[in-house]
């Protein structure tokens, strides 16, 4: 399928959930209270500037953006030797 | 087109889903040892499900025409309890001769604690002095970045593994590759919500490419769909992938990986023209 075939298809459907996405916005700036500093809140936030990227790789970086960060001497911190 | 559905949890499912599984194409299928919904209070809880898993789950499957398999350990939640998991890791061995077992699995994380890296180390090297395959779990939403390299690390560091021969599992599109590049196998589970849409799993399929990368439904007593594996290969057939190609992703490839088990003895559907050794 080519670009113009994949946007058709999709097209209802990314319509859809990009209206799912601003109707629970809504939903939370509706409601009692202030999020805007919550650490989700900032997190959702961040997600959706990412869609904007032009790169090919945006639901990857979606995933880095909502993962823990990976410290690569943990086996030091937990005090556990390599096996052999 | 038949399928294997790789890692699925029958245990928790009716009768009505074996037979829903078998009229949807589903000719075999493996499941994991895991986390019952709550902690098992004793080794002997253990002994009960492996004898659930290799006796009486075989049986289940075998009225709908589908060959069951599995893979026996103690699952990464309740490997936070070292004693229990040591004590339920000694009753592995007796269980491995069972004609269905495949190998060692679902081991891995789930909270990337310390606990759970000293039990996941222990089942690796348990399945290294018996010659098992491994199936490992990898944690699940924020933790499953952090946990996947984790036990990339830990497998690095073990030289007697046979990388060809351990599938790590519910990757995503931020860690299969990493998986995939150091030589081991991949699996996509497609659960409604926390994992892979069907939709993802196709794109992830042409991005990363066929070799070495499986889907399953893992469907359990969660929110999970057993028929999710036809749910990919509609979405495969929608954008014109070859049935070739949809029939390496959910049958030659979990048949290439289960090969490599002694216990995998497989009798395929009578109208499948391939090859298959007997085990």
């Amino acid at each position: 399928m080519n670009a113009s075939q994949v946007l058709e298809r999709e097209f209802l459907e990314i319509r859809a959930r990009i209206l799912e996405i601003a109707a629970s916005l809504d939903r939370i700036d509706r409601a009692a209270g202030d999020v805007s500093l919550d650490a989700n809140r900032q997190l959702l936030s961040r997600g959706i500037d990412l869609l904007s990227a032009k790169e090919s790789d945006r639901a990857e970086q979606v995933q880095l953006l909502f993962s823990n960060e990976y410290v690569s001497d943990w086996q030091s911190d937990f005090q556990m030797k390599p096996r052999s | 087109m038949y399928y294997i559905d790789p890692h699925i949890h029958m245990v928790s499912r009716t009768t009505d889903d074996y037979q829903t599984l078998s009229q949807m194409g589903c000719a075999a299928m493996s499941e994991p040892a895991f986390w019952a919904g709550f902690d098992r209070g004793s080794a002997e809880s253990f002994r009960d499900y492996f004898h659930q898993l290799t006796d009486v789950e075989p049986k289940r499957a075998a009225q709908y025409g589908i060959q069951h398999f599995t893979w026996l350990c103690i699952n990464a939640k309740e490997a936070e309890n070292v004693k229990l998991s040591r004590e339920v890791m000694k009753l592995i061995p007796e269980f491995l001769q069972c004609p269905n077992v495949l190998g060692i699995g679902e081991i891995g994380l789930n909270k990337n604690t310390k606990n759970e890296s000293i039990i996941f180390q222990e089942h690796v090297e348990l399945a290294i002095e018996y010659q098992q395959q491994i199936l490992i779990h990898t944690p699940h939403l924020a933790d499953k970045y952090q946990g996947t390299r984790m036990i990339l690390d830990m497998l690095a560091g073990h030289g007697g593994i046979e990388r060809s021969r351990v599938l790590v599992d519910h990757v995503e599109e931020h860690t299969v590759r990493e998986v995939i590049d150091a030589g081991y196998w991949a699996g996509m589970t497609l659960y409604p919500v926390t994992k892979c849409t069907p939709a993802r799993a196709v794109d992830i399929i042409e991005s990363v490419g066929p070799d070495r990368l499986c889907v399953n439904s893992a469907g359990d007593w969660g929110p999970s769909k057993p028929t999710a594996v036809p749910d990919l290969i509609l979405e495969m057939r929608r954008r014109g992938h070859t049935e070739g190609l949809i029939r390496k992703i959910v049958f030659d490839n979990p048949f290439d990986f289960f090969s490599q088990s002694k216990n995998f003895s497989f009798t395929p559907p009578s109208d499948e023209t391939r090859v298959f050794p007997t085990g």
